[in-house]
């Protein structure tokens, strides 16, 4: 039954990296960089989350509501301000800014919140006792893991139906095949990259209140080790594409889990990246990205 | 007439510009100029052009982006430190003790190298980056769980405190996640200012050479490169080794600068920082490296001393961000190109003005030679 | 440089794989020979049944319409892609299994139909780093500095230089070589091209963008190298004035397929060909 726990948990913590993932993988797909402030953005959600159910006494479903307000607007004024000047510049260049604005987010965060860190109050019962049990005394599952799998199916479905059947998310697909043709057929490019942006960080804002839910220790740096984590979950998916952030997402978070379960805590970490050099080694694009040759 | 090649002349240039930064420093040491918190900066910074000049072959030579440099300076800090300890008594000279524990760092950076090398092959772009960043995670959370130690049976290695089995007198040289502790400092100055003439002729010398050549047609073109019968593995496996060999160089001279060294010190943020120094510095550009290292690292921990020392991080993020976008803007690399036209138009008028006066100087010489 | 010796556009001669390779050639083995050569992409074939005979000295073209698989077919000679079928014979050795940098160094060099330079380089730069394999130094030398580093860089050095003058770009030699003009790329290309020391050189569209003088010049020095380098040279060009005035045997490509193979005169008047270019008369 421990093998069935582990699972649980593994797949409700790899929910949580599947949707900070799906972040990564739109912006990748549409902007082609690596937004490394994406995690710093979780880490923001969770702040505001926190303040408005502890300091302001908001129900949890406001506090999340006013993260999610508060992160998308934060997104597309990162974009517009830091990224958008750079559309043209090496990729180098924008990365570099990206790790700017990951460091003004987590010194700014430091300096308005301080830098100790703060117990975050679970948006839903995590008592050791309020737990759906599916066998008595052998399987259970904790409020958060369901909520944070629920949380995926529905992100998951929405984006789904949103890219697929939405002129915007029609729009969004084109600007990621060829921004240059996608504009030509009278596609607003800075907007559809704003709305991808927005999109990402209100999907960071959710995962922000989901982990510290489920791990309720807030910090300025909360969100990095997480965003490194569901980066690499979004190569090992396949950059780019949404299905491959869930996938990703959700092995990670398995071979996390187990590798803590069986192996040992403290190498984790090493198993974690160990397999997705692997994996990378066997499919250089991820498990569902495309490989595409260069044209000669 | 022999034409200067316009790369030695370059390469020359850096050597004169490490050279009299040294003879100032020390000359300002010499005169008790330099406080004790400023010259506690100087091994490290040291160690950081090291670690610049290096990533520069592998992002600005070779042209592949890493993200994991910091994982081969841990590798050479931690074997470095352990070859310091077990050469104790057979190498009872302090600076050989340190050249040699440097080549042990080096060699074990190398190693590091061709193990993340043999993936990087295969991978290109974005996904080479993330391999070079689990690499780096992946030394950090190894040797955060290592255990190393030699006594009277010998020398001692495990994986967790359970399975060390030290004797009671036997030194204990990396504890898990301590790190490493009771280190002998040996790092000096001098030393670090020959560990970056030593990357400089290294990483000058190759670029110049048949194989630099070959390293930068890759970055160039590789589909090109392979046409004109470059051998793409060969070649970028020595670019990556090359690196970090003296990242690892680097690595030990800054083990050997502190008494206990963790391994989170050489984390990813360590690797952004020395990526941040290469970038600012300007790809491929040595002199860069240089001067961004030097002043990038030494700039923040000077902002320690002011009032705003709780602000320095986020005045370092916003004038990251800000040199950024000014350096990708075209109206403000315009405006720098016709600041710097002006200046390289005053420097020929200066340049021709003090020619013709040479030249009629010389001919009133010759005139009265004449007559 | 060896002696200099002019070919004349002579006679050429069947030989048993239903190709044609100059008179002179006869005594020599052939550089090149395909055969039953093919690949598919998919489910498409991109190319199919391609079978060449090249001689050693001779210039050859391969035509065909848009699409038809022609720079599929230099791909597939130096190993860009790996052939789904048959064999290629490089002065009667097999290729197979062989990397393009291993083909380079078997003897083929080749330009690009988008020219690939080392943008970032010196025009010399880009013409010694074709010299890479007759350099011998190791990476050790190179960075201690040796005497063998001094003596073959100066060596690589006039080499370059001399290989820059067939096109008169000896004075370009410390100009980035993204900065030239496109004329002057594309001749770049083929010297470093050459400057690897083939036996047998591609050319992917060298006259392309090139204006009717430019192309003429370009003619006399295509000859020019084969004759200097008595090297077999094949291209693919669209501009017939070009492929009529100086190839011998020319091979048309359509749909992947050869569908004829002759001297200039038998090309022009083969009806197959007509109609691949023309369409069908009505």
């Amino acid at each position: 039954m421990s093998f069935l726990n582990n699972v649980i948990t593994g797949v409700s913590l790899g929910s949580i990296y599947a949707i900070i993932a799906l972040g990564y993988t739109m912006v990748y797909g549409i902007a082609k960089m690596l937004n490394f402030a994406h995690g710093d953005v979780i880490m923001v959600g969770a702040y505001v989350c926190f303040f408005a159910m502890n300091s302001a006494g908001l129900p949890p479903v406001v506090g999340v509501l006013l993260a999610i307000v508060v992160c998308t607007a934060l997104g597309v004024v990162i974009e517009r301000l830091a990224y958008k000047p750079l559309r043209a510049a090496p990729s180098l260049a924008v990365l570099i800014t990206a790790i700017g604005v990951s460091y003004l987010l987590q010194n700014g965060a430091q300096i308005l919140w301080g830098a100790a860190t703060k117990t975050f109050t679970p948006i839903v019962s995590t008592d050791p006792d309020a737990r759906l049990v599916l066998i008595p005394g052998q399987l259970s599952i904790s409020y958060v893991a369901i909520l944070s799998i629920v949380c995926c199916v529905v992100v998951m479905a929405a984006l789904t139906l949103f890219t697929g059947q939405t002129k915007m998310g029609k729009a969004m697909r084109a600007c990621s095949e060829d921004k240059g043709a996608a504009q030509l057929m009278g596609i607003n490019v800075n907007s559809t990259i704003s709305m991808t942006f927005a999109i990402g960080s209100a999907l960071a804002a959710v995962a922000g209140v989901l982990m510290c839910s489920a791990y309720p220790i807030l910090s300025p740096t909360t969100g990095s080790l997480p965003g490194i984590r569901a980066f690499t979950a979004a190569v090992f998916g396949g950059i780019g594409s949404i299905p491959g952030a869930l996938l990703g997402g959700v092995l990670l978070g398995v071979i996390e889990t187990f590798a803590k379960a069986y192996i040992s805590t403290d190498l984790s970490d090493a198993v974690v990246f160990a397999v997705l050099i692997i994996v990378l080694l066997v499919r250089p694009a991820g498990l569902m990205g495309k490989y595409v040759p260069e044209k000669v | 007439m022999k034409k200067i090649n316009k790369n030695s002349l370059n390469g020359f240039i850096n050597y004169g510009i490490v050279i009299a930064a040294f003879v100032i420093l020390q000359a300002a040491i010499g005169m008790g100029r330099l406080s004790n918190s400023l010259q506690s900066l100087l091994v490290p910074a040291c160690c950081y052009i090291v670690m610049a000049v290096s990533l520069n072959l592998t992002v600005g030579i070779l042209g592949e982006l890493s993200l994991g440099h910091a994982g081969f300076m841990s590798l050479g800090a931690f074997s470095g430190i352990v070859a310091s300890i077990l050469l104790q008594d057979l190498v009872p000279m302090a600076p050989l003790r340190l050249a040699l524990s440097m080549v042990v760092g080096a060699a074990a950076g190398a190693l590091g190298g061709v193990i993340v090398g043999v993936p990087v092959l295969r991978l290109q772009g974005d996904y080479l980056a993330i391999v070079t960043l689990a690499f780096g995670q992946i030394i950090k959370n190894i040797i955060m769980v290592l255990y190393v130690g030699v006594d009277e049976n010998g020398f001692h290695m495990a994986a967790s405190s359970d399975h060390f089995n030290l004797s009671a007198d036997g030194t204990a040289i990396i504890k898990g996640p301590m790190g490493a502790v009771g280190v002998t400092k040996l790092a000096s100055f001098t030393a670090g200012f020959i560990l970056i003439l030593i990357t400089l002729v290294v990483v000058q010398n190759l670029v110049n050479s048949r194989s630099g050549r070959a390293i930068m047609a890759l970055r160039d073109n590789r589909i090109a490169a392979e046409s004109v019968g470059i051998n793409v593995t060969k070649y970028k496996l020595m670019a990556f080794v090359t690196s970090a060999a003296l990242a690892g160089a680097a690595g030990t001279l800054f083990g050997l600068n502190y008494s206990s060294t963790v391994a989170s010190k050489f984390d990813f943020n360590t690797s952004i920082l020395v990526l941040v120094f290469v970038v600012l510095g300007g790809l491929g550009s040595i002199r860069g490296s240089i001067i961004a290292a030097a002043l990038l690292y030494v700039l923040p921990e000077l902002l320690r001393s002011f009032d705003i020392a709780e602000y320095r991080m986020l005045i370092y993020a916003i004038v990251l961000i800000l040199v950024m976008l000014a350096t990708n803007n075209e109206q403000f690399t315009a405006l720098m190109g016709r600041v710097g036209g002006w200046f390289k138009a005053a420097g020929k008028r200066i340049a021709g003005w003090l020619k013709s006066l040479g030249r009629t100087e010389s001919k009133g010489k010759g005139g009265t030679t004449n007559g | 440089m060896a002696e200099k010796k002019q070919f004349e556009k002579g006679k050429m001669v069947p030989v048993p794989s239903h190709s044609i390779i100059p008179e002179r050639d006869l005594g020599t083995s052939p550089i090149l020979e395909c055969s039953h050569l093919g690949i598919d992409f998919g489910g498409l074939t991109a190319v199919n049944e391609f079978n060449i005979t090249v001689g050693r000295t001779e210039i050859a073209g391969l035509i065909g319409p848009n699409g038809a698989g022609k720079t599929t077919v230099f791909n597939l000679l130096t190993k860009v892609y790996q052939p789904t079928r048959g064999t290629i014979l490089l002065d009667g050795l097999d290729t197979h299994g062989k990397t393009p940098s291993q083909i380079n160094r078997m003897g083929i060099a080749r330009t690009f139909q988008n020219i690939r330079l080392f943008n970032n380089l010196s025009v010399e730069e880009n013409v010694k780093i074709g010299l890479h394999n007759q350099e011998k130094y190791s990476m050790f030398s190179g960075i201690l500095r040796l005497p063998k580093y001094w003596r073959q860089e100066k060596a690589a050095h006039e080499r370059a230089l001399e290989l820059l003058s067939i096109f008169d770009m000896q004075d370009l030699a410390d100009h980035q070589a993204g900065s030239l003009p496109y004329g002057a790329q594309r001749r770049l290309e083929i010297v470093r091209a050459l400057a690897t020391n083939p036996a047998l050189l591609l050319l992917d569209e060298p006259a392309a963008g090139m204006n009717p003088s430019e192309t003429a010049e370009l003619m006399e020095n295509i000859v020019k190298i084969r004759d200097t380098f008595q090297i077999a040279i094949m291209l693919i060009e669209h501009d017939m004035s070009l492929v009529m005035g100086i190839c011998e045997g020319i091979c048309v490509l359509n749909f992947g397929q050869i569908i004829a193979k002759g001297t200039a005169e038998e090309i022009q008047s083969n009806p197959t060909v007509i109609e691949a270019y023309l369409g069908k008369q009505q």
